[in-house]
């Protein structure tokens, strides 16, 4: 047998996890871009260093965004992946498939790429990876014609993303997957078109649980909530203690608001709707028994980023809650004016967490119009360097001195 | 000319009956066994969910593999987790065990649920990207053998969510992640000034530095840069090609611990730093491997039932965690970087 000219990376075939190594391997034998792509990954594994080159700028008609340019800087040696560039493809909500749809990408990515694919990008979008300039165009036209999209890239609104919500779970107080094909629909331009100082990101959750990570990842985090009271099933939460679930130990004292209490000899548990904060922690623990509340809709945070530059963010509560029905227009409402004040004041590369916290939170929720709640903050400030505005003080500002 | 804006496909077309008819009225769930969810509605109907872990990094084939498999169990409906899982949707009860059995045969692990690990989130490292300090991929399926037990069981005293970026830019939520491998660099760019001076617009260059360590070189047309004053992050070089910063020898992986994005019990935390630099190793990273497997049987020998990584270690302090876990607790561990001061104790109460 031939030596095999990837040493290190067949050490990745062994093991219980799936292996891509594996799986590139027999693409590799109708695929010399994936038989490349092996020998400058091998190599890279090698040299304990990446061989790719900045982008160049590639894209298809109509777009500024969606294709990311990727070149090769060993591309003497692995001419197949000297343009190895990368399309995204904008995902359906909640990342359902039919297989007709999921065959068709493939067969679509088989005749003008690699044939290598992330299912799916950090983002949300569908990553096909490794492509050539002059495949972009007929790509994109495939795609197109099979009823997909490309997503973002660049400074624009980056591809929406929602978790599973009422499609399958009985949490979501939103509907996440209309509320992000909707949006996603709504700012085709400004997901297409890159016009603003940098990425936006918007992600949406149908509860507190925050399965798609919006309050870490996004811009502006879309978070479902209620606003009365958890709904109890007695007769489910019994079922729960006959069962064996110590109620008191594992959900009542871990409450934090104290909000339930426990009866252990009637087996019923107490709530002090008023007191709970709506942390999903009951509802997890006993999803036969607690469900959210019916006055639905959701909160809404904002700066949500990774650490470059200044540091990481969690995004800040600035709508306490919001009900959302479609058509969805006052959060549209409220994103057009928060892209707005951040267009016209950011910095390049500037994130509009790092705006707010540079211009201060009050200079942005008096331009988008939202009023200051005290559930927008943990604690109030300690220090007494606030500012006025002028209208609040006598004789609008400082009087002459006389 | 195709059609531009069409916006991604339409996901009502992609549910299954099941899932149209009971939309939004779904009563509650439960975990069957590792892997397996059954979802009840109000209606009585039920769909059953068995979740697979995946590369991320498939091939057509791969994918062709999954279609297969749902067109066999699941009426050809299938969809993927926000951690790169795939949750084959059976909507018969009866094909439940066939598909397991079949996923048995060709080895997919089926897993992910409950207290659990669930798939790594990850980016793309050597495989694609331009500025990796690391490889993605490759880290994940060493990390994912070796956890492999936890995925496929539920026997941790909590969820645990792993993730990985291969450089400081951190793609995917891992500053957030119960533990979180990071690429990082340990030396400023090496310039190359004929690169700066002929591709990089210098203003934009000197303004993406976050610590200004970055000074114009009239002379050369270039920049220089303050060494004491740069913390490695590696963000010139994506504004400029000649500011050089990857470097074999001491580019590496960092380890943080206890970030959470849910709500539950606690507000989402960051995840902070436990291991500050291990070796880039390939093809199968042992050190980062171990030292993962050490950090998550800590927490699963040490935490109370249904604590998650963070919590425990707020629970017990940082000063205990680093005993717990042996590892030498050093200047690194102290921020000194923006917003550093609100790490800092203020209180004469801690733990020996
Ligand atoms: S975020 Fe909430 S509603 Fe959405 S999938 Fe998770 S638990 Fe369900
Ligand atoms: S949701 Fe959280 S705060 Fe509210 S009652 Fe349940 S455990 Fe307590
Ligand atoms: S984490 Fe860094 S190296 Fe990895 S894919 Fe993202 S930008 Fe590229
Ligand atoms: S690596 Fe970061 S800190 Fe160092 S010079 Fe470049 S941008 Fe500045």
């Amino acid at each position: 047998m031939a030596e095999s000219r990837t040493p290190l990376l067949d050490e990745l075939e062994k093991g219980p996890w799936p292996s891509f190594v594996t799986d590139m391997k027999k693409l590799a034998q109708r695929k010399p871009a994936v038989q490349d792509a092996l020998g400058q990954l091998e190599m890279s594994y090698r040299d304990k260093k990446g061989h790719w080159k900045h982008g160049g700028i590639v894209g298809v008609r109509g777009y500024g965004g969606g294709v990311i340019g990727r070149y090769s800087d060993v591309g003497d040696v692995f001419p197949n992946v000297a343009e190895f560039h990368t399309m995204r493809v904008n995902q359906p909500s909640g990342w359902f498939y039919t297989t007709e749809k999921l065959r068709q990408l493939c067969d679509i990515w088989e005749a003008y790429g690699s044939g290598l694919t992330n299912f799916h990008g950090s983002t949300g979008d569908i990553i096909l990876l490794g492509t050539v300039t002059q495949n972009l165009q007929p790509a994109f036209d495939a795609l197109s014609e099979a009823g997909f999209d490309l997503g973002g890239s660049g400074s624009d609104l980056r591809t929406p993303s929602a978790c599973v919500g009422p499609a399958r779970c009985e949490w979501a107080c939103i509907d996440t997957l209309d509320i992000c094909h909707d949006l996603t629909n709504t700012f085709q331009d400004e997901l297409h078109r890159p016009m603003w100082p940098y990425k936006f990101k918007l992600k949406i959750a149908g509860c507190p649980n925050d399965c798609v990570a919006a309050v870490a990842r996004a811009d502006l985090s879309v978070i479902g909530t209620w606003r009365d009271s958890i709904r109890i099933d007695r007769e489910a939460v019994r079922e729960y203690a006959d069962g064996g679930l110590d109620v008191e130990r594992a959900v009542v004292n871990r409450c934090p608001t104290g909000a339930l209490s426990w009866n252990a000899e009637k087996k019923e548990l107490g709530l002090k709707a008023e007191e709970c904060n709506r942390c999903m922690h009951c509802i997890n623990m006993m999803p036969k028994a607690l469900c959210p509340g019916v006055e639905r809709g959701a909160t809404l945070l904002i700066g949500g980023k990774a650490t470059i530059l200044q540091t990481a963010f969690l995004s800040w509560v600035i709508v306490p809650f919001m009900k959302l029905e479609p058509p969805y227009e006052e959060l549209k409402d409220l994103l057009r004016r928060i892209w707005e004040w951040w267009d016209e004041n950011a910095k390049t590369r500037e994130r509009v967490g790092e705006l707010i916290y540079r211009k201060g939170m009050r200079e942005f929720l008096r331009a988008v119009g939202l009023p200051p709640a005290p559930q927008m903050v943990f604690r109030p400030r300690a220090n007494p360097y606030y500012f006025w505005w002028p209208e609040e003080l006598e004789g609008n500002g400082h009087k002459e001195q006389g | 000319m195709s059609r531009t804006d069409i916006g991604p496909p339409y996901f009502k077309d992609m549910l299954p009956p099941v899932i149209k008819e009971n939309y939004g009225r779904w009563k509650y769930h439960e975990i069957l066994r590792p892997g397996v969810l059954r979802h009840v509605a109000e209606s009585g109907a039920e769909i059953y969910s068995v979740r697979v872990g995946s590369a991320r990094l498939m091939t057509v084939d791969r994918v062709r593999e999954i279609c297969d498999l749902a067109d066999k169990y699941c009426d050809g409906y299938l969809r993927f987790t926000s951690r790169h899982n795939i949750e084959f949707l059976v909507s018969d009860k009866n094909k439940v065990e066939p598909l397991l059995r079949e996923l048995k045969e060709k080895g997919w692990p089926v897993g992910g649920t409950g207290n659990s690990i669930s798939n790594m989130i990850h980016t793309q490292g050597w495989i694609h990207c331009h500025t990796p300090a690391t490889d993605g991929s490759g880290i994940v399926k060493a990390v994912m053998d070796d956890l492999y037990e936890y995925f496929v069981d539920m026997k941790l005293p909590a969820k645990l969510r792993i993730a990985l970026a291969c450089c400081l830019n951190m793609c995917g939520a891992v500053h957030c992640s119960d533990i979180a491998m990071v690429g990082i660099h340990r030396k400023p760019p090496v310039i190359e000034h004929d690169i700066v001076s002929k591709q990089c617009e210098i203003p934009t260059l000197i303004a993406s530095c976050p610590t200004a360590a970055i000074r114009p070189n009239p002379k050369l047309k270039s920049v220089e840069v303050n060494e004491e004053r740069c913390m490695y992050c590696g963000n010139c070089y994506t504004m400029c090609p000649g500011m050089k910063i990857a470097d074999p020898e001491n580019d590496g992986v960092a380890i943080f611990v206890g970030g959470k994005v849910s709500n539950a019990r606690t507000p989402p935390m960051f995840s902070r730093l436990a291991i500050p630099y291990l070796p880039n190793n390939p093809p199968r990273w042992p050190e980062v491997t171990a030292a993962v497997r050490k950090l998550v049987e800590v927490w699963a020998r040490n935490a109370r039932q249904g604590e998650r990584y963070g919590e425990w270690i707020e629970r017990i302090g940082w000063e205990r965690f680093f005993e717990l876990a042996e590892i030498p607790f050093t200047d690194k561990h102290i921020d000194d970087f923006t917003f550093a001061i609100p790490t800092f104790r203020t209180a004469a109460t801690f733990k020996w």
